[in-house]
């Protein structure tokens, strides 16, 4: 074994800083009046440790934990979904009656997973941060304790997420049986110097069933709609955005570093998944009339899009799907953000009919609702449009033109249940009494945020972007 | 040089500032942020002009919006002389109309509105003429396309107002119709919609055809025809010109700024800046030349029979973008551009002075109601006076300069030019007669209104006067920057066509070799005939003021013609708003309700659902069947995994 | 290879199990050869000396004792830990000593944590 010592962990700065702020975060909680102290702690401690990860590039652990660009892009993926998770949750956990400060610790520990997660460069310390973000999530998703529905989701994100675990360890053991290795890199080589074979291709199966599962990917999805629907809504808002772009941070390195030489195999059975998703989640969503159940679905069928750049593979696919995903999380994060807004003491907000006339009543809440749909369903100039047109770009220059073609026809699918949403606000008269808005200064603050940036980048995307084709290297 | 992004900004900025916290906060002041904006556009593009003639020009792409291929959507500026003319035009006429706005629009409801509206407009038309590609050209085509539409129903509760802004827009459908599908083939053609690329690739494709229904068309006559489609409609030329007129509903200083002087001026510019394509299909040009000579004469026998004040102004409009088109059908772009500078400032004033009268007359605008003004509003009517004897061409007012130089080259410009020349210069008797007629009508003579009207006469505020002095300067001034050398040669000075001189780096100077003697004989001509025009009206409206209704009377089919307006609108009427009207309610209607669009749009979400409401019996919600789907889905992989591997 | 891989430095520990295997069970198989066996019905009841058991066994318990387990697991099984660094500790030093003060530390964090949320309180 190599000399241990202090300098091995300057790469992991940013992971330390978000270690230590869990921790503060717990403590600071025994003794704060006011919950909020935690989640503004939490978001101070993700303003430091973003400032050090662009100062912390470089390998650690013997190339167990890499700190390269491609990992930053997603690691800032999660800090703003932290962010903006706080942000939406303060005023929400008080009318759910849930304001606990572990909340706010909890959502600094999922992410310090999700970044593990994307920095890993061996398949343990992948699982080790994929079995933090997910422990994490799973109490996160259960937290309104009085809440039949969250406890529920969360029994069942508890034991699916376990099944998914026995899968990717299954995998893992399987690949280091056959290469002898855990390491990523040196499982790539391993395998260009042995080759195809049974089962290595199984176990490449299982580790994409158990990346399946966390991106949500059909049929892998089964658990997202309930636990989404089930979960309190600031944690579905997180779950759909983090631990999403964290499986794909991961699926990305382990396919395309681990099995880039075999994805001429691979690749057909992911596009076989990938447009399974979209149709499933699509489709499915369609014949909701809850809005969360909705957004589940839309998450599912997102991850049928994001997951086009591990198709396309390379710098270019890669590129794509993170300025997808970048992209995603804000438009997601808003569009929930609205939700939140709606629910307030004994009403829940999340049926379709409680959108009806929102324009009328609340002409600011169904404009910037109006932008989220806008861009989930990728109409430009929002940020939506942007990454949808990358990815397609990206997917035919690949030379899946007609994959690129189904694509657009689910997005055309898609476009129903969102801009359902947008006649429901507009065309329809608002019905029985008009919902109350519950608008505190940090909802009103992540909606400023997202609802900025969605249209900022549908108007001047070259920033981000150059910055996640610098990131993918 | 990167200040010169100001130009566009600031207006944009108090667009976005009015029509946020107009409504609430700035309300009666919205005035205050448009005004200083333009205001300080002005002062930028001062400092652009400046540079411009120093010799420093600019093309570069600010950002770029997406990349695909060859396909880029980006924002860029060019910055040269034909740009540095438009943006001055643009500025100091709309600053000045938002000056005089403050007191015309001083109590109406919408204040705040209208001036989001303009700003918005000024900033799109700055976008207009600064674009360095073809993408976006075309969307801030369709800005102050739909910023026009906007003001002209600026008035909406007024069935008429937002009728003619319905008709407006739709009308400008068909020419950008062609406009599009100009773009477009330009992009295959290229495979770029940048300027530069474009006009440096455009003559290797001069001699290709393309096949259209079994007819060889030349590809870059058929592009710059599509292309000047989209000019036809928006600069109003016939026979799109049907929606100009009636554009006069929205408010007095839209169609000074808007209908006059800027927006309708941007096919003229359009033709101008793409010359390159232009130049090189003489089939084009002639069709310019034509279209712009028959324009010119067509719009200004409807003018001399107009009783309404503001439409007689807009035909007059439609009568001059024609010779600007002449202009650049026979090659002289600058000629056209010099004509557009010039009219920008006598038309826009002859459009405020109208609004004053208006202002006075308490919104009257028939010229038989009106009469003997000139006592009461005396600064009014010597402006109006200025600006009618520019357009008209009398010398050295700024009117006769531009119209000269176009007729002039029309003259000489060969092929149709000699035609053309003649239906120019019939169009400058009639231009002169009707601008009389309209000075004689409105301010000498007896008052006609009623005694209520009497009373109410007054002059404008200064707020509207000072912009009629202002653009009267222009109108009488605009033109010495590009006298003819057969006249400055007369006071010793050899080159003085500096606007010519300043244009010639991008749109060329065609030569002409003709005698002095010749230039002289025509310019003699011109003048001769415009003041033949002052003159005949001048007898029919202050000595004998019988004439004009026996004339009417004996003439009665060409009176009746021209007072309707040759009927073009009842004849596009019978022929396309009424057989469109009949297909949208029976044809589509039926078969969309019945067959497609049921069929569509609720036949496929139907599929879909009952497709999805089986997929939704697998989500029980129950955990076990959930383990078993995706137990399931793996073992599916695995096995299609060994058996492919067999 | 795969095939070829053998991991004989675990070999000892294979060597382990089967000798404490072969232990446990030769202890159980001779003790039944040997022993006498004389059963009568006083001597067959569970709990011969003690108490007569009343009731289903299965009955609930409180769900404190889940708290108890979990506390348990936290403050003493963690503590394992001290164990192969204390027998390597002279062999890394100072920086093994701050890394265990750490570890020790994030336990305390947790103990003062379950203190404050009354995990210690019956009740």
């Amino acid at each position: 074994m190599n000399e241990i010592n202090v300098s091995m962990l300057a790469p992991l700065l940013p992971e330390v800083i978000m270690a230590s702020a869990g921790i503060l975060v717990l403590l600071v909680e025994l003794v704060a009046r006011r919950k909020e102290t935690a989640g503004l702690l939490s978001i101070a401690a993700v303003a430091v440790a973003a400032y050090y990860v662009p100062h912390s590039f470089g390998k650690s652990f013997g190339g167990m934990f890499v700190s390269d660009g491609y990992s930053a892009f997603f690691k800032f993926i999660f800090f703003i979904n932290l962010i903006l998770t706080v942000l939406l949750s303060m005023r929400y956990l008080v009318i759910e009656k849930s304001n606990h400060g572990e909340y706010y610790s909890l959502v600094v520990f999922s992410t310090l997973g999700m970044m593990l997660m994307a920095s890993a460069g061996d398949l343990i310390v992948l699982y080790l941060g994929l079995e933090l973000m997910a422990l994490s999530s799973y109490v996160l998703a259960g937290f309104i304790r009085h809440d039949a529905r969250s406890s529920e989701a969360a029994v069942k994100y508890f034991l699916l997420g376990a099944f998914s675990s026995a899968l990717l360890l299954y995998g893992i053991t399987l690949v280091y049986g056959l290469t002898g290795t855990t390491d990523v890199s040196l499982i790539g080589a391993a395998v260009v110097e042995k080759g195809l074979s049974t089962p290595l291709f199984l176990s490449v199966v299982f580790l994409m069933a158990a990346f399946g599962f966390k991106t949500a990917l059909a049929p892998f999805h089964m658990w997202a709609p309930d636990v989404y629907e089930g979960a309190p809504t600031s944690v579905t808002a997180f779950m759909s955005v983090g631990p999403k772009a964290a499986a794909f941070a991961a699926f990305g390195r382990v396919f395309l570093t681990g099995f880039g030489s075999l994805s001429t195999d691979w690749t057909g059975i992911l596009v076989v998944l990938s447009i399974l998703t979209m149709a499933v989640g699509n489709i499915l969503a369609i014949q909701q009339d809850n809005i969360k159940r909705m957004l589940a679905y839309s998450s599912v069928a997102h991850a049928g899009y994001a997951v086009l750049g591990i198709i396309v593979g390379g710098a270019e696919g890669l590129a794509a799907m993170m300025n997808y995903l970048f992209i995603y999380g804000f438009m997601n994060l808003g569009a929930f953000a609205v939700v939140i807004m709606l629910r307030s003491e004994g009403v829940r907000g999340e049926a379709l009919e409680d959108y009806k006339g929102l324009a009328k009543t609340h002409p600011f809440a169904a404009a910037v609702m109006l932008v989220f749909m806008f861009s989930l369903t990728g109409i430009p100039p929002t940020a939506g449009f942007i990454g949808k047109f990358y990815l397609f770009k990206a997917v035919v220059g690949a030379g899946y033109a007609w994959l690129a073609v189904v694509t657009v026809i689910f997005s055309a699918i898609s476009a129903y249940f969102y801009l359902r949403v947008v006649m429901y606000m507009y065309m329809l008269e608002p019905e029985g009494e008009a919902v109350t808005l519950s608008l505190s200064p940090s909802l009103g603050l992540a909606l400023l945020i997202t609802t900025l940036v969605v249209i900022l980048i549908g108007v001047y995307p070259s920033p981000l972007l150059s910055f996640a084709r610098l990131a993918a290297g | 040089m990167q200040y010169y992004l100001l130009i566009p900004l600031l207006p944009l900025g108090a667009f976005l500032l009015n029509i946020m916290l107009g409504r609430r906060v700035i309300r009666r002041q919205a005035h205050w942020p448009s005004t200083l904006a333009v205001a300080g556009s002005l002062v930028v593009t001062v400092m652009v002009l400046l540079d411009v003639m120093s010799g420093r020009t600019l093309n570069e792409d600010l950002y770029v919006w997406i990349v695909s291929g060859n396909f880029k959507v980006s924002v860029g500026f060019m910055i040269d002389q034909l740009t540095a003319v438009m943006l001055v035009v643009v500025t100091s006429v709309s600053f000045l109309v938002h000056v005089y706005s403050i007191g015309y629009m001083q109590d109406d409801p919408g204040y705040y509105r209208f001036y989001a509206y303009l700003s918005l407009f000024t900033f799109s038309m700055l976008m207009l003429v600064t674009a360095n590609n073809f993408l976006q050209l075309y969307f801030g085509w369709e800005a102050v396309g739909l910023c026009s539409y906007l003001l002209i129903g600026f008035w909406y509760e007024k069935r008429s107002a937002s009728d003619a802004g319905k008709k407006a827009f739709i009308v400008n459908r068909f020419g950008d119709f062609g406009f599009g599908l100009g773009v477009i083939m330009v992009f295959l053609t290229f495979g770029t919609l940048d300027y530069v690329s474009v006009f440096d690739g455009a003559g290797g494709v001069a001699a290709q055809t393309i096949n259209i229904l079994g007819a060889d068309v030349n590809l870059i006559t058929l592009i710059a025809l599509l292309l000047f489609c989209g000019a036809v409609g928006k600069s109003a030329q016939v026979p799109l010109h049907v929606w100009l007129p009636d554009a006069m509903e929205g408010p007095t200083p839209v169609s000074a700024l808007i209908h006059a002087a800027t927006m309708v001026t941007a096919g003229v510019f359009m033709v101008a800046r793409l010359n390159p394509i232009f130049s090189l299909s003489p089939v084009a040009m002639d069709v310019v030349a034509v279209v712009g000579a028959v324009t010119a004469l067509f719009a200004a026998t409807i003018a001399l029979v107009q009783n309404d004040i503001k439409r007689v102004i807009a035909y007059s409009t439609i009568s001059q973008l024609g010779y600007m088109f002449i202009a650049c059908g026979v090659g002289a772009f600058g000629a056209g551009i010099f004509h557009l500078y010039t009219h920008a400032f006598f038309k826009a004033l002859l459009f405020l002075c109208a609004g004053s009268v208006m202002h006075a007359m308490g919104g009257e605008v028939d010229m038989q109601k009106m009469g003997g003004l000139k006592r009461y509003m005396p600064l009014t009517y010597w402006t109006m006076l200025i600006a009618s004897l520019s357009i008209s061409g009398i010398p050295p007012l700024a009117g006769f300069f531009s119209k000269d130089e176009i007729l002039w080259v029309a003259f000489n410009g060969g092929g149709v030019g000699r035609a053309v020349w003649a239906l120019g210069t019939l169009a400058a008797v009639l231009t002169a007669f009707y601008s009389f007629r309209l000075i004689y009508l409105t301010f000498h003579g007896e008052f006609r209104g009623t005694e209520e009207q009497r009373h109410h006469l007054h002059e404008s505020p200064a707020v509207m006067t000072v912009p009629l002095a202002v653009l009267c300067v222009g109108a009488v001034a605009a033109g010495w920057i590009g006298i003819p050398p057969i006249i400055s040669s007369v006071f010793g000075v050899e080159d003085a066509n500096w606007f010519a001189e300043f244009l010639k780096p991008v749109v060329g100077h065609p030569e002409i070799e003709a005698p002095h003697s010749t230039e002289a004989l025509v310019m003699g001509f011109s003048v001769a005939v415009a003041a033949v025009g002052i003159a005949v009206a001048w007898v029919f409206y202050i000595r004998n003021r019988e004439i004009p209704a026996v004339l009417a009377r004996r003439c009665g089919i060409l009176y009746r013609l021209l007072f309707n307006k040759y009927y073009v609108d009842e004849i596009y009427n019978a022929t396309v708003v009424r057989p469109a009207m009949l297909i949208a309610r029976y044809v589509l209607v039926g078969l969309s309700d019945g067959v497609i669009i049921e069929g569509v749009v609720n036949g496929v979400p139907a599929l879909i659902n009952r497709f999805g409401a089986r997929l939704r019996r697998l989500q029980s919600g129950l955990l076990q069947s959930y383990a078993a789907v995706m137990a399931l889905g793996l073992f599916l992989l695995m096995a299609v995994v060994v058996m492919v591997l067999k | 290879m795969p095939g070829s891989y053998l991991p004989s430095s675990y070999l000892p520990v294979l060597i382990f199990l089967v000798i404490s295997l072969v232990f446990g069970l030769g202890a159980l198989v001779m003790g039944g050869m040997f022993r006498l066996r004389r059963p009568y019905a006083e001597k067959l009841r569970p709990y011969e000396s003690g108490v007569t058991p009343v009731g289903e066994p299965r009955q609930r318990f409180s769900v404190r004792f889940y708290v108890i387990a979990m506390l348990f697991v936290v403050f003493d099984v963690e503590v394992i830990f001290l164990y192969p660094w204390a027998v390597v500790f002279d062999r890394i030093g100072l920086f093994a000593f701050i890394e265990m003060v750490i570890f020790i530390f994030i336990l305390l964090v947790g103990y003062v944590y379950a203190w404050r949320k009354e995990a210690f309180v019956w009740e």
